[in-house]
């Protein structure tokens, strides 16, 4: 028997994420080199040991505070969509400044594998990331590749095929913060929690709401209402 | 609802003890730790990549050296593309004109009537080999050689150089960004204009994507200024006077974004720029086979698929409006006299403003359009070479003049209908849907109307 699994790509511009995309998918698109190319997302599919991968290319951010209407899209596909797996793609040549993103989605979601792409052009620049040591940091797989090259494409296809079996279990590391802010987490996440499904990270909705972000407000709002509706209109039909 | 009131208490709640630096420690904590587990899992042996990227930033994004490169950069893209291109244009053309050749004695075997071959050879044949033969080589060239230099990691210094004056006129940097995206197409530089957080900068993009020249007028632009405006030259002077109008041209369409973003920001788009952080890519080697094969496969061939689908009908109805006959004046010529007056005020004519708005669908086929119009009422002459077309414009009393402001025209008039439609998805306003149709079209009346009138009242035509 054959599954669908949903897999989602996040990652920074220029990281290589929409070539891995193509190279994944054998889907020829353009790929560019700026901000916000890919807004409408692209989709794709991929088999591998008999299961089919639908893969979502998400819009290229920095980060996911839902500044930008690209930081939104991204966002919202990953926090309500609930994708199988999240791939995140880093930038094996500026892995400290594409990390952010990284351990914003770690705190949003759990099934994640983390790429870290142009791991030819980080070795050509002497650069060497030591993954053992990051997956066990992280508590998610990290996998190195190089999506020009296809290297290290089969351990990451085996990484989402035990990803999706539950053969790996991800304990997502999460940032704990300063004093003040942890106090305040921890007071406005109980009365979070009974509001919002069980899949819906108690503690990011918290932080979300502490730092201001009403526009994620109004989309769990939005969602619950469309919910509401649904199962009302099951009730009385017209 | 009864939830979303429970929702708007916890968020009050968190409100009160929010704090107004909050946002701005989180993110600090995330860069703290993703410093924390590079410090612990990334080893650098060699440093000598960043030196470079460092040294090539300080040339290419230097106050003094920053915009002349671009300027020269620019110019090579043109040059190339427009030395490039001449002989393949001529070459394509030839062919054509080979094979319509044999078309017309195919159909002259058949018997077939006169408004067939009308339609069909000199409508729907003519039409899209002269959009093929004249459009493709130019593309073949520009889409790769720009796609290199994006692919080099050229393009972020540009919206880097760019991004100080867009500050001034109280636009954003980003805008460079959607600007060079409209390079390609103004269709597609709608979308990217999400990439603008402030709804109103994003409004300045959009309204102003316009006035840089997307690869369906590219076409009109590069025929138009080699035919008319390096006659006196040649060889290598030629394409590089050429060259320079070209440049010209699209500097003066950067000016107009800079004086329209600064009068809106003033006016009915009032607003102080938002801060920004722009991260520049590294530089990296582009795999040149890679780009030039997908640039010019994917880019060239489907801009060009899209210039033929709606060339081969728009050239078919030319084709029948102009031989369609009520009295003795075909019913394009109605249209084109009825035009007449305003278009000679331009210092263009009732042929040109028809092709433009016949050409609302898609900025390519404008010059197909004109040419059909003009063949059809002047001689038919068989188009095979660049000079033969410069007669048929010649013939009908064009000069340097007609030329320039036909580019002028092109450079600024209303986007096209695809853009139009763009425009409306993203903003979802009329308003703004028409204001994006009349702004570019006053400003292109407006600027060929004086230049028609200085160059009359200076005797220099």
């Amino acid at each position: 028997m054959s599954n669908v699994y949903r897999v989602a790509l996040a990652g920074n511009p220029n990281t290589g994420k929409s070539t891995l995309f193509n190279a994944l998918t054998g889907l020829k698109q353009h790929t560019g080199n700026w901000a916000g190319k890919t807004v409408d997302m692209a989709e794709g599919t991929m088999q591998h040991k008999g299961e089919t991968y639908k893969l979502i290319d998400l819009p290229g951010t920095y980060s996911l505070f839902s500044n930008s209407k690209d930081e939104e899209v991204a966002r919202n596909y990953i926090v309500f969509e609930k994708p199988d797996i999240t791939l995140v793609v880093l930038d094996a040549t500026s892995l400290e400044r594409n990390m952010n993103l990284a351990l914003q989605v770690l705190e949003m979601t759990t099934n994640v594998i983390v790429c870290v792409n142009l791991i030819d052009e980080a070795a050509k620049r002497g650069i060497s990331i030591n993954e053992q040591q990051l997956t066990r940091r992280l508590g998610v797989p990290v996998v190195k590749i190089s999506a020009r090259n296809k290297t290290g494409f089969p351990l990451l296809f085996d990484t989402m095929d035990r990803l999706v079996k539950g053969i790996i279990q991800c304990q997502p590391a999460l940032i704990s913060y300063h004093t003040v802010i942890e106090e305040k987490i921890s007071k406005i996440e109980p009365l979070v929690r009974p509001l919002i499904d069980d899949d819906l990270s108690a503690r990011w909705v918290a932080l979300r709401l502490l730092d201001g972000d009403e526009s994620l407000l109004d989309e769990i709002k939005g969602r619950m209402a469309q919910k509401e509706e649904q199962t009302r209109g099951l009730k009385y039909p017209v | 609802m009864d939830l979303s009131i429970q929702f708007d208490k916890v968020l009050n709640e968190a409100r009160d003890i929010s704090s107004a630096e909050i946002r701005d420690e989180i993110v600090q904590s995330l860069h703290e730790k993703s410093k924390e587990l590079c410090a612990r899992t990334v080893t650098f042996s060699k440093t000598k990549e960043d030196v470079r990227t460092e040294k090539l930033d300080a040339v290419l994004t230097s106050p003094i050296f920053g915009f002349p490169i671009m300027l020269i950069m620019l110019g090579a893209v043109f040059y190339l593309t427009i030395a490039g291109a001449n002989v393949p244009s001529s070459m394509l053309g030839e062919f054509f004109s080979w094979i319509e050749g044999y078309l017309t004695i195919f159909f002259q075997w058949m018997g077939a009537p006169e408004w067939l071959y009308g339609i069909l050879v000199l409508g729907l044949f003519r039409g899209t080999t002269w959009v093929i033969s004249v459009m493709l080589p130019p593309m073949a060239i520009f889409f790769p050689v720009f796609a290199l230099l994006e692919n080099f990691g050229y393009l972020p210094r540009v919206a880097f150089n760019m991004d100080r004056i867009f500050k001034q006129v109280g636009a954003h940097g980003k805008q460079s960004l959607t600007m060079a995206m409209g390079f390609g197409c103004n269709a597609a530089a709608m979308m990217s204009t999400r990439i603008i957080e402030s709804p109103r900068e994003r409004m300045l993009a959009i309204l102003t994507n316009n006035f840089v020249p997307c690869n369906g007028r590219w076409g009109t632009l590069i025929i138009l200024s080699s035919l008319f405006m390096a006659a006196g030259f040649t060889g290598g002077w030629a394409s590089l006077v050429t060259t320079a109008v070209i440049v010209g041209i699209v500097l003066f369409g950067i000016i107009v974004t800079f004086f329209v973003s600064f009068v809106l920001s003033k006016t009915a788009l009032k607003g102080v720029p938002t801060h920004y952080t722009l991260e520049l890519p590294p530089y990296r080697k582009p795999k040149v086979w890679d780009t030039v094969i997908r640039a010019s496969l994917t880019r060239s061939i489907s801009v060009l698929m899209r210039a033929v689908k709606i060339a081969a009908p728009a050239a078919m109805l030319t084709w029948i409006l102009a031989n369609v006959f009520i009295g003795d004046t075909s019913i394009l010529m109605y249209f084109v006299n009825f035009l007449d007056p305003f278009g000679k005020m331009l210092g263009m004519d009732g042929y040109i403003l028809a092709a433009f708005l016949i050409g609302l669908p898609a900025n390519e086929i404008v010059l197909p359009v004109l040419l059909m119009g003009y063949l059809s009422t002047g001689s038919l002459t068989e188009v095979d070479n660049l000079m033969d077309l410069k007669q048929i414009f010649l013939d009908h009393g064009w000069t340097w003049l007609t030329a320039l402001n036909m580019m002028l025209f092109s450079l600024l008039h209303f986007p096209c209908g695809t853009t139009l439609v763009n425009i409306y998805k993203e903003t979802k306003s009329k308003k703004w849907t028409f204001m994006s149709f009349i702004i570019p079209t006053v400003i292109a009346i407006a600027v060929t109307f004086i230049l028609a009138q200085a160059a009359w009242l200076f005797g220099w035509v």
